[in-house]
């Protein structure tokens, strides 16, 4: 995974709640077996609206999302976070997100940082004010900074460390192998095992 | 010191502790006694493990079925859309590569993965569950720990058989009463869904206890705790009980003999400690819960069926208002409507919440004796082909069929309108599913979340309807099944 400390890009303010993971890619997209080309999907039935905020320049040049509350929810489609990256996003801003939809951000270095709505409010009203703003999402001192506002946000710290140093998640779990082959050595025999199959 | 469930499931689970302690805590590294794969979010995780050279650690502990692309008709030739088809073939041509056993379209055992796992009695208490599919939490109606993940998680577990975890807070969710006829598990979920917001449970895993959940068959529970996800909880059990112990026994997966003993001294451990502590605790008054409806673009905007279309003017909080007047305005409905006034052209039942026989049992004896409104289309969806074939052996898909259902096999179908099955534009629909999102059921598709009963005597009525508002049935009397 790439490395993550800091980000400067165009804001985009999404001034929406529950921006679930159909509308940030529509199923129909999901039947491609890639990890990439996701970019025409993101938020494609809302992008079929001249009006629609990525459709207007230059926010259609954006990286930072800057969104409402309880971003990500629903469904837990990883597609969701590519669409996102391969659009250009490098973070979303919001005050919530959906637990699923964090964690695949994590795993693929989209930096969700958690902002308080109240400056979410405030970062809305200085994009919408001068399009074209950039916002600064800057993980190692975990703030964001757009305009002269600048407000610190959350994120978990062994996310944080993750996306700073670039680590591969599988890399670092198997280095505990023998932890799972000593749990699996204790793990009961009434539970059950999918094979050798048994039917009705 | 006293635990709560969810806490005796997660540490029974712990290949190794984090460092540290409090925030700064690192994850656990957590085992997983089963993994759930379907077609949509593993190709790139199988395709991971290649790339690196990776093994994938526990086939025996692995089952896959094919399920959101698989088509409802015609299932005896190739699958006419060539993206799905694809899709499918890599899901089988890795499960062959990978050793994964496999449950394909035309196998007695597909359909839809949280409807597969516990039939096989592959979902047992106390187990910890996962699948690239949100609604892995039905699995919790077991005592099992049971959370859905995304792609790159599903290659974790692929590799590894663990997962690392953060520990989540506690939620208690107290239901006490006794539910009245009509009125189902799926109108409690939606009820503590509106009640508690799609966020309000982020963090947390919902446990669902008192006197009106362990009346609850387990097939209901199963509708309760898949609909976790749409509060924002990535999990939520029950406790098991001897409904848990009945439904599993002589199931294929299920302990049997000595085995079984044992099983059942473990699993009699798996409840609430008394004086654990919980972080949060909701209470429902099942008494007085009506059949319950959801009116907006999201599973939270719900209101019981015999009231009226709110107004955005209802809501205090702004993103609330807001997101209020964009619902009406998608939805096409005018505030102050009442709900029951709605006409709707489609009525769903199916999809991993309400897919189930005592599902297709219920609507089945509402329906019987009844003439459906001719304008409304009806599709019914088992939940696998042995719902199906089990169906069948009852008579249901006579019932459905002569009422003027169209009897489909086993799949997600219009749950999620990824396969032929969508609405169109403006097309509105009683479902039995767990989204109302919009588009969710095809684009410009218009979804009301209805439990099976009002699924039902919506296709009578053509209006949002409870079994209470229908006529007599004339030929056969109603049995009044309550699930």
């Amino acid at each position: 995974m790439e490395k993550f400390t800091t980000h400067t890009g165009i804001g985009v303010p999404l001034r929406q709640s529950n921006v679930d993971t159909d509308q940030i890619i529509p199923a129909v997209y999901l039947k491609r077996i890639t990890r990439t080309g996701f970019e025409d999907a993101l938020f494609a039935a809302w992008r079929k609206d001249p009006s629609f905020i990525l459709n207007q320049a230059p926010f259609n040049a954006g990286s930072v999302l800057v969104a409402g509350p309880d971003f990500g929810t629903g469904s837990s489609r990883e597609h969701a976070v590519w669409a996102l990256k391969d659009y250009g996003f490098k973070t979303v801003l919001s005050s919530r997100f959906a637990d699923i939809f964090r964690g695949n951000s994590g795993k693929q270095g989209l930096l969700a940082a958690e902002v308080a709505q109240d400056d979410i409010e405030l970062i809305w009203k200085e994009l919408e004010n001068a399009p074209g703003t950039e916002v600064t999402v800057d993980l190692v001192s975990k703030t964001v900074q757009c305009g002269n506002i600048v407000a610190p946000f959350e994120i978990d710290d062994y996310t944080r460390w993750r996306l700073l140093e670039g680590l591969d998640d599988i890399g670092l779990t198997l280095q505990h192998e023998e932890d799972i082959t000593a749990y699996e050595a204790t793990r009961p025999s009434f539970k059950p095992k999918t094979l050798p199959a048994r039917l009705s | 010191m006293a635990k709560t469930l969810a806490e005796k499931v997660w540490d029974a689970h712990v290949v190794r502790k984090g460092d540290g302690e409090g925030a700064n805590a690192q994850p656990d590294l957590l085992f997983i006694d089963l993994h759930l794969v379907h077609e949509v979010t593993s190709p790139q995780a199988f395709e991971g493990l290649r790339l690196a050279g990776r093994e994938l650690r526990r086939p025996d502990l692995t089952i896959a079925t094919e399920d959101h692309n698989t088509p409802t008709l015609d299932i005896d030739k190739p699958i006419a859309d060539l993206t799905s088809r694809t899709q499918i073939q890599t899901l089988r041509n890795n499960c062959q590569e990978f050793g994964v056993r496999l449950h394909s379209l035309g196998d007695a055992e597909q359909g839809i993965v949280h409807v597969v796992g516990p039939q096989l009695g592959l979902t047992q208490p106390g187990m910890t569950v996962v699948c690239g599919d949100s609604h892995t939490s039905t699995h919790g109606a077991f005592g099992a720990l049971a959370m859905g993940i995304g792609t790159s998680e599903v290659e974790h577990v692929m590799a590894t058989q663990t997962l690392s975890l953060k520990p989540f807070k506690t939620m208690a969710i107290n239901v006490e009463g006794t539910l009245r006829p009509g009125v189902t598990a799926k109108d409690i979920i939606l009820a503590v869904i509106a009640k508690i917001g799609t966020g309000g449970g982020q963090g947390y895993v919902l446990e669902y206890r008192g006197s009106a959940i362990r009346a609850l068959s387990m097939e209901a529970r199963m509708t309760i705790c898949n609909m976790s996800i749409e509060a924002g909880a990535r999990a939520g059990l029950v406790a098991p009980d001897q409904t848990t112990y009945d439904y599993m026994y002589g199931r294929p997966h299920a302990p049997q003999g000595a085995e079984w003993d044992a099983a059942v001294e473990y699993w009699n451990t798996l409840r609430t400690d008394d004086g654990a502590v919980f972080d949060v605790e909701v209470d429902l008054d099942a008494d007085s819960l009506e059949p319950f409806v959801t009116w907006g673009t999201n599973p939270g905007q719900g209101v019981s069926l015999s009231a009226n279309v709110p107004s955005p003017a209802d809501f205090g909080d702004e993103n609330a208002k807001a997101a209020a007047e964009r619902a009406l305005q998608y939805m096409g409905l005018e505030a102050g409507t009442p709900m029951k006034d709605i006409r709707v052209d489609t009525v769903f039942l199916g999809s991993c919440t309400n897919s189930r026989i005592e599902d297709l049992r219920a609507a089945a004896d509402i329906i019987r004796g009844r003439a459906k409104d001719p304008a409304v289309r009806m599709l019914v969806v088992p939940g696998s082909a042995r719902v199906r074939l089990e169906a069948e052996a009852e008579g249901l898909d006579k019932v459905f069929k002569d009422f003027g259902a169209e009897w489909r096999f086993a799949g997600c179908s219009m749950c999620l309108g990824m396969n032929p099955d969508q609405l169109e534009p403006g097309e509105r629909c009683a479902s039995t599913s767990n989204r109302n999102f919009e588009g969710r059921q095809g684009k410009g598709g218009r979804t009301h979340l209805v439990s099976p009963v009002v699924a039902a005597a919506t296709a009578v009525r053509g209006t949002l309807s409870s079994p209470s508002d229908l006529e007599p049935a004339t030929a056969t009397a109603l049995t009044g099944t309550a699930v």
